[in-house]
């Protein structure tokens, strides 16, 4: 019946909801900051998804110049994110994310 | 045929999603997330946005996931993360709670809507309208009415470049005031470190 029935733009929603949902879980439970990271990136291309699809729903290009400027944003978070995780990892190599509690002063 | 590609494509997506969250070890999170990249550039093409598709695959899986993987082999942190053990009590179910939360409130905010999009008015230009590839719809949007967020995102790539160079650099002020933390030998750390003592050792050997 659902094959039948043909592809809702409305699935595509749901599926980018749950990336996000996992993504976000993934995030709270890792301890790992590189395994955090990559979380951040599921949840990213889950919001992209979501964007080309309103971008179809709504017959609307705008959508899809958004998605380009999520993905720059995505490429510098990487740089600067993984440098300062290298930063921490040459010192100690075994850090988790619940070592870097330096701002709570 | 769409909809056996969407099912097909979303599998992928979901199974890659859980890999990345639950492989104890990160070299396997970030093969994991490639098959979620994947997916998705999948269902980019299926919705007709085949420029974003190409540079999903080329920016990240290409760029960013080698990056990833290329820090997890550069510091040797390919071992194996303990996840029975919890570190701060209850807060695994509570993260749970809240991705079922994350997960149920958007789906309810569709249902509400008839499973259907607000009724916006497209203006920027057409998706479905052949006669104008989407690169040259999304090209003639971001040099027109984004053109000021395209040049910042210039700023953006420039500072970026700028701030790793001054993290990767040898001895900067900033990195050593980041890098100086509390020594925290615990029991849980030894036991994690033998664990991945044989992680890394099997993974060096194949």
């Amino acid at each position: 019946m659902l094959l039948a029935a043909g592809v809702e733009p409305s699935w595509y929603l749901v599926l980018a909801s749950a990336l996000f949902a996992i993504g976000a879980t993934g995030l709270l439970v890792r301890r790992n900051p590189l395994v955090m990271f990559m979380c951040v990136e599921l949840m990213l291309n889950a919001v992209t998804l979501t964007f080309v699809t309103f971008s179809r729903m709504l017959d609307d290009i705008g959508g899809q110049a958004v998605v380009v400027f999520v993905l720059v944003v995505a490429a510098a978070e990487v740089v600067v994110g993984l440098g300062i995780i290298v930063a921490i990892m040459r010192r100690r190599p075994d850090a988790t994310a619940d070592d870097l509690a330096l701002l709570k002063g | 045929m769409e909809t056996f590609v969407f099912f097909v494509a979303a599998a992928i997506c979901l199974a890659g999603a859980l890999g990345v969250v639950l492989s104890k070890n990160p070299v396997h999170s970030a093969l994991s997330l490639v098959g979620t990249l994947f997916g998705v550039a999948v269902l980019f093409v299926a919705q007709n946005a085949n420029f974003l598709a190409a540079v999903q695959v080329i920016i990240y899986a290409g760029a960013i996931v080698v990056l990833f993987l290329f820090v997890i082999m550069l510091l040797g942190v390919d071992r194996a993360e303990n996840l029975s053990v919890d570190p701060l009590v209850g807060q695994r179910a509570a993260a749970i709670v809240a991705g079922v939360a994350i997960f149920a409130l958007p789906v309810a905010a569709l249902a509400t809507t008839g499973w259907d999009a607000t009724g916006a008015i497209a203006n920027l230009g057409s998706v479905s309208d052949s006669a104008v590839p989407d690169v040259e719809g999304i090209g003639r949007v971001l040099f027109t009415r984004y053109i000021f967020a395209l040049e910042i995102t210039s700023i953006l790539l420039a500072i970026a470049v700028v701030g790793a160079v001054m993290l990767a650099k040898k001895s900067p002020k900033a990195a050593d005031m980041i890098v100086d933390l509390p020594a925290r030998p615990t029991s849980t750390d030894a036991d994690a470190d033998a664990a991945s003592a044989d992680a890394t050792s099997e993974e060096g050997t194949a």
